[in-house]
């Protein structure tokens, strides 16, 4: 469904990312992972168009969405929920909800739908996005998405800022997303263990390349820390062992 | 195994020729007005002048960052302040240098006023504070309000010696100011103004005086500016205020160094030069003349935005004078 | 002096009106354009050729040129103003003073340099007054401008928050990339901000030609008053653009009751000085934030 080839981006002099191929297909949850630095924002700012300066193709559903406005790429239907959520914190959740339902895509996530996926948002929808708490922006952020009706969506690290409760209640709400089977999501995480646990497959990035890339059930402990953290394997037949 | 040393080097070759063609080239124009006819002296005379503006402001602007739409505040100063020496009975020539000094020295209270501001409201502030000062200076009855006043003390002189002496001292400012921002921007103090521009909040994290930077870059260009007005009071011989105070000199000025290159040394002496043809050969024009020109501008914006030097630059690959440090590496003669 | 002060009220009616459109512009695209005045200025001149020549009635000639300028504004952000973005903050500088250039001197090229006013076709509107108490004298024309433009700012406001348009504008505004994150093309949504911007000027224009004369080289004049009722107000709001041009309108009146030299000056120094209390602690506060937090909610 999502397919990227070949991505470089650079950072003003930084190579941030370099040569990063992946795909994500209906229903299925890949899991990014990698330590600060490792380009992992870049990348999703690149694909969503945000980071102008980028070469490498994207196609979602067999459209080439490679040099479009961001506005472009949603309405071809990828969405993200970007680093830090980005909310417009003089608007009511409610508008915040409404604006990219007015300019994303038709389908099935409408306020309603969106607010029964997160009933959290329903007693603050008139409040203003700037006076909520982490976890309640954070479901904001997810609603606002969800309200483009995308075929695939980005969630880049959703749960930071966040309680362990709310951690907790947004996998919980992200959990009905991946059962509905729908959409491909894109989680981009900082713990290894949600990320492995929530995801059908896993890529890892250090220093703007991924280092390991596969099944999250079929990752061993090891084969992830060493990736993540640049290491070489000592024996990979000795960790194949212990699987 | 070779060890690597660097050798610092401040001057290119170009550099070096440039300079001393540059010295050549100005020893023939101090000598000039000996054989050319008065027109061309006093044509000159404006050319200096608009150099120096331009220059200034691109020191101003371009490398400080510090956006300043109000010069003209010291471009009417200095001519008022010279007038008003004259009146209390000093020498014209002294008045006319000794206005600019004191309008230099006016720019140090307003700077810290205006340096606390930033981007469109910096600009904007000058651009009133230009408006106050005419205002002000209105209020002196030496001025007649609109009327405006000359400066009739020159005529004393005869008009050879006046425009001669005019001249020169237009040379001398322009090449002084061009001597002094070379210095300038090579130095501590314009290292330190291009890091002010670019993040200021670095800058002060490496430990740049930004406001001590902000404000010797905005004086100095507040008296170059303040020079440029004294030498046209000069030539022109007549103050008027609304055209003196006129916010068509930073147009002036926003236009030559954008035209000629922002950012460079050598782009406002061309976009200078530029204007100085074009006001020569079109003013007779009048409005559609200066229509034209606002045209050549939003043009200049669109496609050539780095300016006639930056175009010039990418096909030379280089500047003529060096901004900056070389450095050279050299491998020791230790290695095989 | 409490004539003064009504006058300064409601000639704050008329700066709110051109203060609006420059602070729509700046919110929205982030651009200042320093040639919004002489742009109201041209649409002035437009309305009186098209009475004066054309023997249109005055509300038809302005109803016409609504659209005009709005087209123009669009054209303006589509092939202009979006172009300079790119080069900081002195490209825009150049291409609006360039284009005030060329509107100035285009407007004297075609119309002359004569002062022109809509005041003689608008029969005794011009002069024609209330009397009130204490042999206080306020003119008609001045309080239905007044009253205009808070029709105006009320619309704004109705388009702001109850629209969809309305609502694409606030979001480019407050986040232009999140807001293409949301699937709004910011840059339609910013060509039609500037058209707004633009019939905004017509009807500032329109209100400068009845109220007074209007002479090819006022636009810059009327730039900078609109922004100082802006900065006064407190850039970013919309019912500061009026509470910052009462202020101003006030203070230039009070000015000019002295003398008719300090109408300029004391608006300039009321700037000057909001921007300088601003600084030294008050934050970003500027009138309507005040006002704002007294309410306790956005306005």
């Amino acid at each position: 469904m999502l397919e990227v080839k070949n991505i470089e981006a650079r950072h003003g002099l930084l190579q941030a990312v370099r040569g990063v191929s992946f795909s994500v297909r209906k229903g299925e949850v890949l899991g990014v992972i990698g330590a600060n630095g490792a380009g992992k924002t870049t990348l999703f700012r690149a694909i969503t168009g945000v980071h102008p300066d980028m070469t490498g193709s994207v196609t979602l559903n067999g459209q080439d969405i490679s040099t479009l406005r961001p506005a472009r790429r949603v309405a071809a239907g990828l969405a993200m929920v970007p680093e830090g959520r980005r909310l417009f914190p003089d608007m009511s959740v409610r508008e915040n909800l409404q604006v990219a339902g007015e300019h994303g895509r038709r389908g099935d996530w409408t306020l309603a739908t969106v607010l029964d996926a997160l009933p959290a948002l329903k007693p603050i929808l008139k409040s203003l996005a700037g006076n909520l708490s982490g976890g309640q922006r954070q479901a904001v952020a997810i609603g606002r998405a969800l309200m483009t009706n995308p075929n695939v969506v980005i969630m880049d690290e959703v749960s930071l800022g966040l309680s362990p409760i709310a951690i907790e209640g947004l996998y919980e709400s992200l959990g009905q997303l991946k059962a509905s089977g729908k959409t491909g999501i894109v989680v981009v995480e900082q713990d290894l263990r949600r990320a492995t646990a929530f995801s059908d497959r896993i890529i890892c990035l250090l220093e703007g390349a991924i280092t390991l890339e596969g099944a999250s059930g079929e990752l061993s402990h090891d084969d992830i820390t060493s990736a993540y953290f640049g290491l070489k394997a000592e024996s990979h037949e000795g960790s194949a062992a212990h699987a | 195994m070779s060890v690597s040393r660097f050798q610092y080097e401040r001057w290119t070759p170009a550099g070096l020729r440039t300079v001393w063609t540059a010295a050549v080239v100005l020893a023939a124009l101090a000598a000039a007005p000996i054989v050319l006819p008065a027109t061309a002296v006093e044509k000159l005379t404006t050319l200096w002048i608009y150099v120096l503006l331009a220059v200034v402001w691109n020191l101003l602007a371009g490398f400080a960052g510090l956006v300043s739409v109000g010069q003209q505040a010291f471009f009417g100063l200095s001519a008022y302040l010279t007038l008003r020496l004259v009146e209390w009975g000093l020498n014209p020539w002294l008045a006319l240098v000794g206005a600019a000094f004191i309008a230099g020295a006016i720019a140090i209270p307003i700077s810290f006023y205006a340096l606390k501001l930033k981007g469109g409201e910096f600009a904007i502030a000058t651009w009133v504070i230009a408006e106050v000062v005419r205002i002000c200076v209105m209020f002196d009855p030496l001025v007649q309000g609109d009327t405006g006043n000359s400066l009739i003390a020159l005529n004393a002189y005869a008009p050879d010696l006046r425009r001669e002496v005019t001249y020169w001292l237009g040379l001398a400012a322009m090449a002084g100011f061009l001597v002094l921002t070379f210095r300038v921007l090579r130095s501590k103090i314009g290292s330190a103004a291009q890091a002010v521009r670019d993040d200021e909040e670095a800058a002060l994290s490496v430990g740049v005086s930004v406001m001590q930077t902000k404000r010797i870059i905005f004086v100095l260009a507040a008296f170059g500016t303040a020079l440029a007005g004294s030498i046209w009071l000069a030539s022109a011989i007549t103050f008027l205020p609304r055209t003196n105070f006129g916010v068509q000199w930073t147009v002036f000025m926003l236009f030559m160094v954008l035209v000629g290159g922002l950012r460079t040394f050598e782009g406002p002496i061309l976009g200078a030069l530029i204007f100085f043809v074009l006001q020569e050969t079109f003013s007779s024009y009048g409005v559609w003349y200066l229509f034209g020109l606002g045209f050549i501008a939003i043009l200049f914006a669109l496609a050539l935005p780095d300016g006639l030097w930056g175009l010039i630059r990418r096909k030379r690959g280089g500047d003529l004078l060096p901004m900056g440090t070389l450095l050279k590496q050299q491998a020791s003669g230790q290695d095989a | 002096m409490l004539d003064a002060i009504i006058q300064g009220v409601l000639l704050g009616g008329y700066y709110a009106i051109l203060a609006a459109g420059l602070s729509l512009m700046l919110g929205v695209t982030r651009f200042l354009n320093l040639a919004h005045g002489d742009l109201a200025v041209l649409a002035a001149y437009l309305v009186i050729y098209l009475v004066a020549t054309w023997h249109l009635p005055i509300v038809w000639a302005i109803v016409l040129m609504l659209p005009v300028m709005g087209l123009l504004g669009w054209a303006l952000q589509a092939f202009l103003f979006a172009r300079t973005m790119k080069g900081g903050f002195l490209l825009p500088l150049l291409t609006t003073f360039g284009l005030g250039a060329v509107i100035q001197n285009g407007i004297y090229g075609v119309f002359s340099s004569d002062v022109k006013s809509l005041g003689n076709f608008i029969g005794n509107l011009a002069w024609a007054s209330w009397k009130l108490p204490f042999h206080i004298s306020v003119g008609k024309l001045p309080v239905y401008i007044f009253v205009a433009a808070v029709v105006v700012l009320v619309s704004l406001q109705l388009l702001l928050s109850f629209t969809k348009l309305g609502r694409a504008m606030r979001a480019t505004t407050i986040d232009e990339e999140a807001a293409e994150l949301s699937g709004i093309d910011a840059r339609r949504i910013q060509r039609a901000t500037v058209a707004i911007a633009m019939v905004l000027a017509v009807l500032a224009g329109a209100a400068l030609a009845m109220r007074s004369l209007v002479n090819p080289y006022t636009g810059p004049t009327q730039l900078i008053f609109a922004f100082e009722a802006v900065v006064i107000g407190g850039i970013g709001s919309l019912w500061g653009t009026l509470a910052g041009g009462i202020v101003l309108g006030i203070a230039q009146s009070l000015g000019a009751k002295i003398s008719p030299q300090l109408f300029q000056l004391f608006g300039h120094i009321v700037f000057l000085a909001v921007l300088w209390w601003r600084l030294k602690g008050a934050g970003s506060l500027g009138l309507a934030n005040f006002l704002r937090s007294l309410k306790g909610g956005r306005a």
